[in-house]
């Protein structure tokens, strides 16, 4: 379990209240799985609406006259192409075109903006923006909030009780709806839903509020990293990393093509070298035959038994009704469809190249 | 008639006639959550005691179950290909794991009964 100096969350007493069984997490002590336990908590996200407690991951408010500059800088993004209330994904790289972490940058005003980071990067995270921050004429300022998602086809409509309106907001869009709340449409499970940021008097307010809705289920971090695998999404520690870059984690998608060619982020010489040169492994999703899972560290082989990449985040997709994976091979194994093989205690199991998501995305894009 | 005796890492086993029938308590169940796999030992397997023996898969992870004593595997509970989640219906019935012909039977001396366990989890 975890350690005296795991960080708590400010509502534990709630979560603890709710049965959650604890577990140390990226330096937190976070609820892995409530009484309802992984199976149930994901399938239910998928059919009603999951609340998650996400207040591990932090929010920075950035702003001020250089708060493009600065972003365009720790960033392969062009801020000031975002509408206000635009999201995006991008990454802060190393120099080496590593990916240091994934982030949602939501533009909150011409100069104001929104940056949501992991938390097992988000000391560095800081350290990284305050250090560049120097450069330019901007305040960088990590917030206090619990930080809550709520995700699945009937997030919406629980909200709505909960007297929060949702309607025009779109995926991938951010609002600031009362005075110290963030809210995006937005998430990490596939499915519609929002997250929000809010301070803990508000959250303890609305979580009763919700709770008090049958549609809504706690859901712990164990089926969050099902969910999220399900859907394809990267666990930045797991797989990205420093050591990975955009163009290997197949995220390219994820920088505007201006930028790619032409932009002066940390790390662009090095990305426009890699994506010259073509990576030499790609992440892939894996769909191990049979039932048994094929979990991250496992070593992948071609058809020859030469070593062909590894897994990287690997269980069982309550709602593929098979295991899931995900992974890096060499680039010419890539496809989709191509047999690859797994050691998984000995025993190689066989493994298809999948195109991702496992499980359908069903985001509100309008 | 049989005797139940359970283990300090959460298996039982019923004992009737020098064969062991074993399987996890329904606290490790629990505790190990939903199971979507369980990695079944091949009949004739000689095993001493601390083997893995068997192992169950969760959604989120693989743990082992070791032989509580040694002993050659007479029977796997094959029903759990199909339906692993037995173990956690049934953790100390129709989800046993493995049958085991015993090697020494005073090995048994060391483990505990239902009352020892309880306090155990307790």
């Amino acid at each position: 379990m975890t350690g005296d100096d795991s960080k708590h969350l400010p509502l534990e007493d709630i979560h603890a209240a709710a049965g959650a069984r604890f577990g140390a997490f990226a330096g937190w002590s976070m609820p892995l799985t409530y009484p309802a336990g992984v199976m149930k908590e994901h399938l239910h996200t998928r059919e009603h609406a999951g609340l998650f407690d996400i207040s591990h991951m932090k929010l920075f408010e950035v702003s001020g006259p250089g708060a493009i500059a600065l972003l365009n800088r720790a960033c392969p993004l062009d801020a000031g192409a975002l509408e206000i209330s635009q999201s995006k994904l991008s990454f802060f790289l190393n120099e080496a075109g590593g990916i240091l972490d994934d982030l949602i940058v939501t533009r909150l005003g011409d100069t104001r903006f929104m940056v949501v980071a992991n938390a097992g990067n988000a000391v560095a995270d800081e350290k990284h923006l305050r250090e560049l921050a120097a450069n330019f004429d901007v305040k960088v300022e990590p917030l206090e909030r619990v930080f809550l998602a709520i995700q699945g086809p009937e997030a919406w409509a629980a909200l709505s009780r909960a007297g929060i309106e949702t309607g025009s907001l779109l995926f991938m869009h951010g609002v600031e709806p009362r005075k110290d709340w963030f809210m995006s449409r937005s998430g990490y499970t596939g499915e519609d839903g929002f997250e929000i940021g809010l301070p803990e008097a508000d959250a303890r307010a609305l979580v009763a509020k919700l709770l008090e809705d049958e549609r809504v289920l706690w859901i712990g971090l164990a089926a969050r990293d099902s969910l999220r695998l399900e859907a394809g999404l990267c666990l930045h520690g797991q797989d990205i990393t420093p050591e990975t870059d955009p163009a290997a984690a197949a995220l390219m998608w994820a920088i505007p093509k201006d930028i790619r060619a032409s932009g002066a982020f940390i790390g662009a010489d090095a990305l426009r070298d890699a994506v010259e040169r073509g990576p030499a492994q790609k992440r892939v999703g894996l769909k191990p035959e049979g039932r048994q899972p094929v979990r991250a560290g496992a070593a992948l082989f071609d058809a020859d038994g030469n070593p062909a990449g590894h897994v990287t985040s690997g269980g069982f997709g309550p709602s593929a009704g098979h295991p899931v994976a995900m992974g890096y091979v060499a680039a010419s194994l890539a496809k989709p469809g191509t047999r690859v093989f797994a050691d998984v205690r000995g025993t190689k199991i066989p493994v298809d190249i999948s195109s991702l998501p496992f499980t359908p995305h069903r985001y509100r894009k309008g | 008639m049989a005797t139940t005796y359970f283990t300090s890492d959460h298996e039982w086993l019923r004992v009737e006639g020098g064969i062991a029938t074993v399987g996890i308590t329904d606290y490790a169940q629990e505790q190990l959550g939903d199971l979507v796999f369980v990695e079944l030992p091949e009949t004739g397997k000689k095993l001493a005691k601390g083997d893995t023996a068997v192992v169950v898969e969760s959604v989120k992870a693989a743990s082992d179950v070791y032989a509580p004593v040694d002993g050659e595997i007479t029977e796997a509970n094959g029903t759990l290909s199909s339906d692993p989640s037995l173990v956690n219906s049934a953790a100390t019935g129709a989800g046993w794991l493995w049958k085991m012909r015993l090697a020494d039977e005073s090995q048994l001396a060391g483990l505990m009964d239902e009352a020892a366990y309880k306090a155990h989890i307790a």
